[in-house]
């Protein structure tokens, strides 16, 4: 389960599609001049990739991967297709999103109309395909994850998207100087917001800088009771590559090792957190004295 | 008939400056940001694109009288993604260390606009020849500023260019970092890019006044 859980916000905040990878920029441009179409495209991208990454999980785990097609029979085991995934992955979203089309315009006309031209525009959106290669270069390793890594990278996207579209729209009446006027200016936001978004990157190792201390702090001992493998989860993907032995490749950004003293010592954290509310505390009285 | 008249030059010549695909069309944005943190990448993936582009451009416009309307797309699709897996078996195995740092985006010049862009656009009415000299004018223009943004990137953000030391040894402080400078942590981050792609777009624009967007 908190595997899920750190999936979902790491995709969104910290490997956000536009701000750690840039994906699907050329869309992200084009349509974030008014707030109106630029949520629609961002609900059809949720929508696309939700449907996508899974398909796509599933052509990787029994087609693609190293040693996949044993299930046919003992002697395909050597047979390695890793080389077909661009041609497979573009195969099975054109067609997803081309059966997309044609549900929505059955069953939803009205969207359909708003959507116009970005649904089919929507499959040579480097998001998705990137969506799918992301999927298979980290090693997801079931099927519910990599549906919740589809729709959660959807939704980064879509927040990125929303922000800068809500922005835009509001420079308008800017004095911004004529030759940045329009691209040059969205280049130099979306730099600064993706600044902004790098602050996440303390959100998940679970060390001395952890943004919500109270749920990890109220979690720990008792996962800690049931057992330390349960509370390696709260260690980063790069330490749970140590203690699991999985083949994850990390992300590219650089992530604080928490150290492993956390794992055994809960004591330390909840003193430290207290002690650390406690000059919060103290601060704030001398700050309003 | 001649082999170079002088539009085709101005196909090799526009997208270097005024109809730059980054810049001006603002297509291919993704891949130009994202591996720019090393000169050495910016320079293998301009040259993917160029082969992926001017091959493709040539295919295309040999089939394009036979390819059917319907499925346009999908056939432009096919090209290019057959295209781009030579070009990734190619550097798995001549450049290894290099594929692992373009990982993915190797794959992602599928979806790189300007090449699907430039198929619709030019590809799909015009001569293999002509075709081809679009698409090698096209990637030469994505290269430029791909070059002049890993250049930029790399120089400042880790005092190398293709991995030579150029300002002197960090560590032992010797060249310019006796003086005590620092290399700017900054540049290597995602951001930069965007931040330097603005910056050039403003010095373009600054320059040729024509381009500059109305409200």
């Amino acid at each position: 389960m908190l595997e899920y859980i750190e999936l979902f916000f790491r995709s969104i905040f910290i490997d956000n599609m536009i701000f750690a990878t840039f994906l699907g920029m050329c869309s992200y441009l084009a349509v974030s001049k008014k707030v109106t179409t630029a949520v629609g495209l961002g609900a059809a991208v949720i929508f696309v990739l939700g449907v996508t990454v899974p398909l796509n999980w599933l052509l990787d785990q029994y087609i693609l991967r190293d040693g996949a097609l044993a299930w046919l029979g003992p002697e395909y085991a050597d047979y390695n297709l890793g080389f077909l995934s661009f041609i497979l992955f573009i195969a099975t979203i054109a067609t997803m999103v081309q059966l997309v089309e044609i549900v929505v315009e059955k069953f939803s006309p009205a969207l359909y109309n708003s959507l116009g031209i970005f649904l089919p525009l929507i499959a040579v959106n480097c998001a998705i395909l990137g969506g799918s290669l992301f999927m298979q270069s980290r090693d997801i390793q079931s099927f519910g994850l990599a549906l919740n890594y589809g729709i959660s990278s959807g939704i980064g996207w879509f927040l990125a998207i929303l922000t800068i579209a809500a922005i835009r729209e509001k420079i308008r009446y800017s004095n911004v100087p004529p030759p940045l006027r329009g691209l040059g200016i969205t280049f130099i936001i979306t730099g600064l917001m993706g600044i902004g978004f790098q602050s996440f990157g303390g959100m998940l190792t679970g060390g001395d800088d952890a943004v919500s201390p109270a749920e990890t702090t109220a979690e720990v001992p008792t996962e800690i009771e049931d057992s330390t493998a349960e509370a390696k989860v709260f260690l980063t993907r790069d330490d749970a590559i140590s203690t699991k032995g999985n083949a994850n490749t990390g992300t590219t950004t650089a992530r604080k090792h928490p150290p492993l003293s956390q794992v055994n010592g809960h004591d330390q954290k909840v003193e430290k957190e207290l002690a650390k509310k406690e000059k919060e505390v103290s601060y704030n009285d001398a700050i309003n004295k | 008939m001649a082999l170079l008249t002088k539009k085709d030059v101005s196909l090799i010549s526009d997208p270097l400056a005024d109809n730059n695909p980054i810049t001006i069309q603002v297509l291919g944005i993704c891949s130009a940001l994202a591996i720019t943190a090393e000169l050495k990448a910016s320079i293998v993936m301009a040259i993917a694109v160029m082969f992926v582009l001017g091959l493709g451009n040539v295919v295309i416009s040999l089939m394009r009288n036979i390819i059917p309307g319907k499925i346009r797309i999908i056939v432009q699709l096919v090209v290019v993604a057959a295209l781009v897996i030579v070009v990734d078996q190619v550097l798995k195995a001549f450049a290894y260390e290099l594929s692992k740092t373009l990982s993915v985006f190797v794959g992602l010049i599928i979806t790189n606009c300007i090449i699907m862009g430039r198929f619709e656009a030019f590809a799909l009415a015009n001569g293999p020849w002509r075709s081809f000299l679009d698409g090698i004018g096209n990637s030469l223009g994505y290269g430029a500023i791909l070059v002049i943004v890993g250049f930029i990137r790399e120089l400042l953000g880790s005092g190398t260019l293709l991995g030579y030391k150029v300002l002197g040894d960090p560590i032992t402080k010797t060249g310019l970092y006796a003086t005590g400078y620092e290399n700017n942590g900054f540049m290597i981050i995602p951001p930069a890019a965007l931040i330097v792609i603005g910056i050039i777009i403003w010095v373009q624009r600054s320059r040729n006044l024509a381009l500059i967007e109305d409200n």
